[in-house]
């Protein structure tokens, strides 16, 4: 129990220095470091395959294309533009006020006082498998296709013109 | 693996639900006082993953797989959306030598 506390308080804090570090490149490292919380919680939640997923997915793929995308563009410190301290200010109460909204609905449900888990083997690979292949078949088979396409567009949109007009 | 589950089984969901809103909150502010493109994109990227651990959160709790298998297509759909959204930037990049989004502000007129 006290090691859920202790990377919740991890991941807040990594997530509060990727928004607020000024250099980019730290700020991919936090979101690394906050990935990686994540997949500690997802294996406290007992949901391995979740957890395998989300640190090949994240911690692999989309780290790898942040980390080359950033470096590509040559961006530091001095050229990363700010905002005026008022609207940060302005931004910070914002959310702040998003964030007491969602608390104070939360103080009204009274349904959620479960604190077992039920199933602990549901997250197992084989279990999750066979929900998958069974009831979420099409979804699996249209989610192929939607990567592909993506995959089509990114090369597409990223290629360079030919043409000088472009 | 047994010993972590039944450290966590004391864990009240509520509390998976107040860590979620404060990170999904961190999320919304870093899109609104950050101008570079690419940290926009990774607070978009932090709230993502603010839903899905609540979503496997509920599943875990409830007992039904069925939240983790969206968290599963959730994670393709964000793999998707991050080639796409990078490769839109690095055109952007191109274009204007910059990423800061107020110089994006031409299609209002």
């Amino acid at each position: 129990m006290i090691l859920f506390y202790l990377v919740s308080l991890l991941t807040i804090t990594f997530s509060l220095l990727v928004i607020f570090t000024k250099n980019p490149i730290y700020s991919v490292l936090y979101l690394i470091a906050t990935f990686f919380t994540f997949t500690i919680h997802y294996v406290l939640l007992n949901a391995q395959f979740l957890a395998v997923v989300n640190f090949i997915v994240y911690m692999g793929a989309i780290m790898v294309l942040f980390l080359f995308v950033l470096m590509l563009m040559n961006l530091n410190k001095e050229t990363e533009p700010m905002k005026s301290t008022l609207i940060k200010i302005i931004a910070v109460i914002a959310g702040g006020s998003l964030l007491v909204t969602l608390i104070g609905s939360f103080k009204q449900l009274d349904a959620l006082g479960i604190s077992t888990i039920n199933k602990p083997e549901i997250g197992l690979v084989e279990n999750l498998g066979k929900v998958l292949f069974s009831d979420f078949l099409l979804p699996f088979e249209v989610s192929s296709i939607l990567l592909l396409s993506a995959m089509v567009g990114a090369v597409l949109l990223a290629k360079k013109d030919k043409t000088d007009n472009g | 693996m047994d010993n972590f589950v039944s450290s966590i089984q004391t864990v009240p969901l509520n509390h998976y639900l107040i860590l979620s809103s404060i990170i999904f909150t961190i999320g919304v502010i870093g899109v609104l006082i950050r101008r570079n493109a690419i940290i926009i994109f990774m607070s978009v990227e932090l709230m993502l993953n603010a839903v899905n651990l609540l979503l496997t959160a509920f599943s875990a709790y409830y007992g039904d797989a069925a939240g983790q298998v969206f968290v599963f297509f959730i994670m393709a759909l964000a793999a998707a959306e991050v080639a796409v959204g990078l490769a839109i930037i690095v055109m952007v990049y191109r274009n204007t030598s910059s990423v800061d989004i107020n110089i994006l502000n031409r299609l209002k007129w």
